[in-house]
């Protein structure tokens, strides 16, 4: 457990943090907003990852794709939005699982077949690709640190939006009683479209700026998914600093625990045991830490709205 | 928070077709009509098959006793079919192959487990519920996958199905066919009195008006704790089945996509009505087969299929039945 171990880790585990934070932010909107389950979320991650790659197929230049799937996210989103999810907004939220849980199997099975079951990768931009001494003897990527820097400025963002601006005003009413927002004369459905477009528009960036070092594949997702619904809900649903709180949390907690948990293990069992116990806790700790979270607080950290 | 569950469809109404016994006997009439059906075409296959509906029907029965009737959406009731299954694997390989044994160990892991989780799991609502089951789920998942002495990540073959009492009657696959119809047919009927039981009423009521049924003096967290227990133990069930069925037994049996496919199956049949359930895993699983036979891009057809019954037929097949059957009668 050396200390330069230790620093980068705790770097992957921020850029873990800052990814789940962007994609986690959409969602718990979405959710705190609208009262909408949106478990497409993750596939908006997974396209941004896939119309990045194909952008950069057609234009041999990183920012211009970047730009362009960005666009290309916006557009899909709000599509899907117009087409599926509004005839949702007022229904069940079981309802709104099922549908949800269809456009997952069509999209993850519709980039299989338009661009393959084999993973694609995505090449970084030449400048932003060597290493950085952070101190003697440590190297770090510089693509994992534009992560974190682009994740924080978004975060900074979303900060100022959310709480300085008249948009950022409603979203936050909203979240904490959409009904009554509608009923003050706020046309709410052009609020969600804002909100919706947004959020996913998040999910395409993070999904855009993890592809270069993770392989693009159909239903990665899936997984990311997961992890935001647990981070939204360890922040408490609807809330921006939950959200981001919960995600530096969650990501720090499972890199480290992952990178440090057979050593730990070893100091209370033999070896050959903490070699196969210390992953599985590792792999439990973030639910862990949500179901004690929940525990203590049914409502998560910082709970949007005022009944719970 | 909006209580997101609390205004959860309530049952349909039951009535003509659908408020006697005419569908849950013609459904199982017709399961036991297969394996003469079979006899004349691909019988191995078929039988396999419809085994499998069975033993998803009967853990979809269980996970609509709490979504239908309690509101409580568990995202983890894989894991107790994960359990079941586990114990029928890890007591065989230790030579122990008897149900006598396996099926009580299957059962009173799984109570055991839904009795410890659900003492958490019930302390939050909606949302959070639906997330913290998933976090039991999960974390039973990832135990099973550190099981290295049973086969870690990959699993573990079942080398020996179920004896009972000495007697091999798991092996013959038209017996264990039946075996599993019985089973089903078991926890229907356990399923449909305890919700019509008193206990099931209080249990209900909670439901609709948690606060009233709070005031009225039940205590309906005991009710929903027994509830989520008996659920477990039929979701236990119907891994020792699925063990015994599969001769297999792996940690995949708990992931979370296969505790969403287990949600699929009940909201897509319709929830709290039972007879859904049973319906849903049909439909899932004979239509997952079906276009899986058709193409290989299955998923494409499938996946717009569930939004369309999300967006138009809301209440899942049987309310889209019920629906239907009123605008014939005008």
């Amino acid at each position: 457990m050396s200390t330069s171990l230790l620093i980068v880790q705790t770097l992957n585990g921020l850029q873990l943090g800052v990814l789940l934070f962007l994609i986690a932010a959409g969602l718990t909107l979405v959710f705190g907003v609208m009262d909408f389950i949106n478990l497409a979320h993750g596939v908006q991650y997974m396209l941004g990852a896939y119309l990045a790659v194909m952008f950069y197929g057609l234009t041999g230049n990183f920012l211009t794709a970047l730009v362009l799937a960005l666009g290309a996210a916006l557009v899909f989103g709000l599509l899907l939005e117009f087409i599926v999810f509004r005839h949702l907004y007022d229904r069940d939220h079981l309802d709104q699982v099922i549908a949800t849980f269809g456009i997952i199997l069509f999209l993850n099975q519709g980039v299989k077949i338009l661009w393959g079951a084999s993973p694609l990768s995505l090449p970084m931009p030449e400048a932003l690709s060597g290493s950085v001494v952070l101190m003697p003897g440590i190297l770090y990527p510089v693509w994992r640190l534009v992560i974190i820097g682009s994740g924080l400025g978004v975060a900074l963002l979303l900060y100022v939006l959310v709480n300085h601006t008249r948009v950022g005003m409603l979203v936050r009413a909203g979240a904490s009683n959409a009904a009554m927002v509608s009923a003050l004369g706020v046309n709410i459905r052009r609020l969600f479209m804002i909100v919706f477009g947004f959020g996913t528009m998040l999910a395409g960036f993070a999904g855009i700026m993890i592809a270069p070092i993770l392989s693009v594949e159909p239903g990665m997702g899936d997984t990311i998914l997961i992890l935001a619904f647990v981070v939204i809900v360890i922040g408490g649903i609807g809330s921006i600093r939950g959200a981001f709180l919960a995600a530096l949390l969650v990501g720090l907690v499972d890199t480290l625990g992952r990178s440090f948990a057979v050593d730990i293990m070893r100091l209370f069992m033999a070896p050959s045991p903490a070699r196969t116990v210390g992953p599985a806790i590792a792999s439990m700790l973030i639910y862990l830490l949500m179901a004690v979270v929940l525990y203590v607080r049914p409502g998560g950290l910082f709970p949007a709205k005022g009944r719970s | 928070m909006v209580d997101v569950t609390a205004t959860s469809t309530p049952a349909p109404p039951r009535r003509g077709l659908f408020s006697g016994n005419a569908l849950p006997i013609a459904i199982f009439v017709l399961f036991a009509l297969v394996p003469f059906v079979a006899t004349f075409k691909a019988e191995t296959y078929v039988l396999s098959l419809v085994t499998r509906v069975m033993i998803f029907a009967i853990a979809a029965l269980a996970l609509d006793l709490l979504i239908g009737y309690g509101a409580l959406v568990s995202f983890g009731h894989a894991a107790f079919i994960g359990l079941g299954a586990y114990a029928v694997g890890i007591l065989g390989s230790h030579g122990v192959n008897d149900a006598l044994v396996s099926l009580p160990v299957a059962l009173g892991i799984s109570g055991l487990f839904a009795l410890a989780t659900g003492i958490v799991c019930l302390r939050t609502k909606g949302v959070y519920f639906i997330m913290i089951t998933l976090a039991f789920g999960q974390m039973a998942f990832f135990t099973a996958s550190s099981l290295a002495p049973y086969g870690g990540d990959d699993g573990l073959t079942v080398r020996m199905r179920s004896t009972f009492a000495g007697l091999p009657i798991f092996t013959n696959d038209r017996a264990l066919y039946y075996i599993c119809l019985g089973f089903l047919l078991a926890a229907y009927l356990i399923c449909r009195s305890l919700v019509a039981s008193r206990f099931g009423r209080v249990y209900r009521g909670a439901r609709e008006n948690p606060q009233r049924m709070a005031s009225i003096g039940f205590e309906i967290y005991r009710y929903q704790l027994v509830a989520y227990v008996i659920a477990g133990m039929i979701g236990g069930l119907s891994g020792f089945l699925l063990a015994n069925a599969t001769d297999f037994v792996s940690p995949a049996y708990m992931s979370w996509q296969r505790s969403g496919e287990l949600l699929i199956m009940v909201i897509f049949g319709g929830i709290g009505t039972l007879s859904g359930a049973i319906i849903g895993a049909a439909a899932f699983l004979l239509t997952e087969e079906w276009l899986s036979g058709i193409t290989e891009h299955w998923k494409v057809i499938f996946g717009p299929l569930l939004v369309i019954v999300a967006v138009f037929a809301p209440g899942g097949l049987l309310g889209l039945a019920n629906r239907l059957r009123r605008m014939i009668r005008g």
